[in-house]
């Protein structure tokens, strides 16, 4: 089994879900994160005191496949988020040991 | 006019003999009736409109001035700013009924009143024929009582998010005794030493309170900005507004009940009223546009907070000008304060580097003192006749009516205003800071006033 973590623009997370969706994966968990890479930030101005925001909103999804399927869910992923501009965000891949579904002691790819 | 038309009426209606019945004391007192019933009519207007607008200015406190703060200041002081204003709707009321506005208006001396009206003793619905003759004295006083709490709550700006609530509780009061009612009856109060209108030495035009209300509290700011301290880590970390949405809320309210501060303060349902209504409205258009250029050429992009301090700029410069200015006169004065309040906020305030949180010295401090200043300029008899001379002529108001001196009177009234302010407050921070210090510990400020002063927390969204 693999983790897949992917940091992405906040609007690309309907279009990414859409995806996911239509090669068959629905099961996810996403937070609202904030972050930079090599993304500047952007300038505010409040009555004259300049503040600048580095940290931008970002969208982070994780979720755990099939070693199998892995590789066809990346190039789902990969290709709805890219924009080809600088912020469009990171995937990181992990191996994972275990899965347990917690309502019935399913384990292994049974449980995903 | 009226005694004539009612005769030609009564002559052409009556039958010749009825009118040989009539008698003389007969006609005396249906005409007494008749006059005794226009004056009430007049007064019922005069009441509606004063009422209205006594509760438009408390409007302008609860929630305009709070909803405007509250939204400036960060996440974790929302509750202890819109407190800080709130607490006043109660507190200066109860000293305003105690001894304020006996201070404020009763006597006729130069620089504070006495305790004739003390606890409210002789103020019931009878006109104060001195201030008001159309209303009831209870209504004249509890319109000037919301200009009482407003005050005090515009200095808030300044001490925001760093000071003790019980140490605000005891400054205001005393800033209310020993700075705003002196200045009012200074200004406003018969025989005060700046009243253009009722005797006053100096004779200075302040028609809604440009000095009374905001060089007072905008000095007064300075002051406390000053004496206080910065915030801790000022200006980093990010001390940016945590909520314009309710500061474009609030600022749109003081907008509307800023109608009732300076339309309201012809004391009657008017001419002079509408005519300070236009200018009112027109002083705030013309600084929110002149505050937007500014900013636009200067730094790239015309922000709604610039744009919703550019109308309180306006705003605030207009009030002293209000019942003397043409619309034109007031479209200028209204230009002016949103170019000088910009940069009084960008350039001055961090030139100096002091720490006026929410800029009421930027504002109502440079704001007044030009409104007043101009006001010498373009105040004018063809707006305002109510200065006259013992032969009832009516005399010149401004430099535009050709009384060049009237600038200097104004610019006398400012410097009184701005050394009462300055001097009261100093001495006012001082006994406070003796007596229970006036700064919330480092620990506490950085949690936040809510939690710290108040036990509460302003957003909880999970529950």
């Amino acid at each position: 089994m693999k983790k897949i973590e992917a940091i992405i623009q906040p609007f690309k997370l309907d279009e990414v879900k859409e995806a996911l969706k239509g090669i068959g994966i629905d099961g996810m968990t996403i937070s609202e994160v904030r972050g930079h890479g090599r993304q500047k930030g952007h300038k505010e101005v409040y009555r004259g005191q300049e503040y600048n925001v580095d940290l931008l909103p970002k969208v982070k999804l994780e979720m755990v496949v099939a070693s199998s399927r892995c590789e066809e869910v990346l190039k789902a992923l990969t290709a709805a988020a890219r924009t080809g501009k600088i912020g469009d965000g990171k995937i990181f891949v992990y191996e994972v040991e275990e899965a347990i579904r917690i309502r019935n002691d399913d384990r292994g790819e049974s449980a995903l | 006019m009226l005694r004539l038309r009612f005769v030609c009426l009564f002559t052409l209606l009556s039958p010749a003999p009825a009118l040989m019945a009539q008698t003389v004391p007969e006609l005396q007192a249906k005409m007494a009736a008749l006059e005794s019933a226009t004056r009430s009519a007049q007064s019922a207007g005069d009441n509606a409109w004063m009422l209205m607008s006594a509760a438009l200015v408390l409007m302008m406190t609860g929630p305009g001035l709070a909803l405007f703060y509250g939204g400036l200041v960060r996440r974790k002081n929302v509750l202890g700013t819109m407190m800080q204003s709130f607490i006043l709707m109660a507190v200066v009321t109860v000293i305003w009924a105690v001894v304020g506005y006996s201070l404020a208006f009763g006597g006729s001396s130069w620089f504070l009143g006495d305790f004739r009206f003390a606890f409210l003793n002789g103020v019931g619905s009878a006109p104060n024929a001195d201030y008001a003759g159309t209303i009831p004295h209870q209504t004249f006083m509890v319109y000037q009582l919301m200009f009482a709490i407003i005050t005090p709550a515009l200095i808030s700006g300044a001490f925001a998010e760093r000071m003790k609530f019980s140490a605000m509780l005891l400054f205001t009061v005393l800033w209310s005794l020993m700075v705003y009612f002196p200045m009012a009856h200074m200004v406003w109060g018969k025989g005060g030493l700046l009243n253009a209108f009722l005797g006053g030495a100096i004779p200075c035009l302040d028609f809604a309170g440009g000095t009374v209300v905001h060089i007072t509290s905008g000095v007064s700011a300075l002051v406390c900005a000053l004496y206080l301290g910065k915030r801790l880590g000022y200006p980093q970390p990010s001390m940016k507004p945590h909520n314009l949405v309710i500061s474009f809320v609030g600022a749109c309210l003081l907008w509307v009940g800023w109608f009732g501060f300076n339309a309201g303060s012809a004391l009657a349902a008017s001419g002079l009223a509408t005519s300070a209504f236009v200018a009112t409205h027109f002083g705030a258009a013309a600084a929110t546009i002149g505050w937007l250029a500014v900013e636009w050429i200067d730094n790239g992009k015309p922000s709604v907070l610039g744009g919703l301090s550019g109308c309180v700029a306006g705003l605030v410069a207009i009030t002293p000008a209000s019942g003397f200015v043409k619309p034109f006169p007031a479209l200028a004065i209204g230009l002016a304060a949103g170019v000088v309040c910009y940069f009084m906020v960008t350039r001055v305030k961090r030139f100096f580097g002091y720490d006026d949180s929410l800029d009421a010295f930027g504002v109502h401090g440079a704001g007044g003192t030009l409104g007043a200043i101009l006001t010498g300029v373009f105040a004018t008899s063809a707006v305002n006749d109510a200065l006259k001379d013992a032969s009832g002529r009516v005399l010149p108001l401004g430099l535009v009516d050709g009384k060049a001196s009237q600038v200097l009177n104004q610019m006398v009234g400012c410097a009184i205003a701005w050394g009462l302010a300055t001097v009261g407050t100093l001495v006012i921070l001082k006994v406070c800071d003796m007596a229970i210090g006036l700064r919330v510990s480092k620990e506490q400020e950085f949690e936040g006033l809510d939690v710290a002063q108040h036990g509460e927390e302003g957003y909880i969204f999970e529950s």
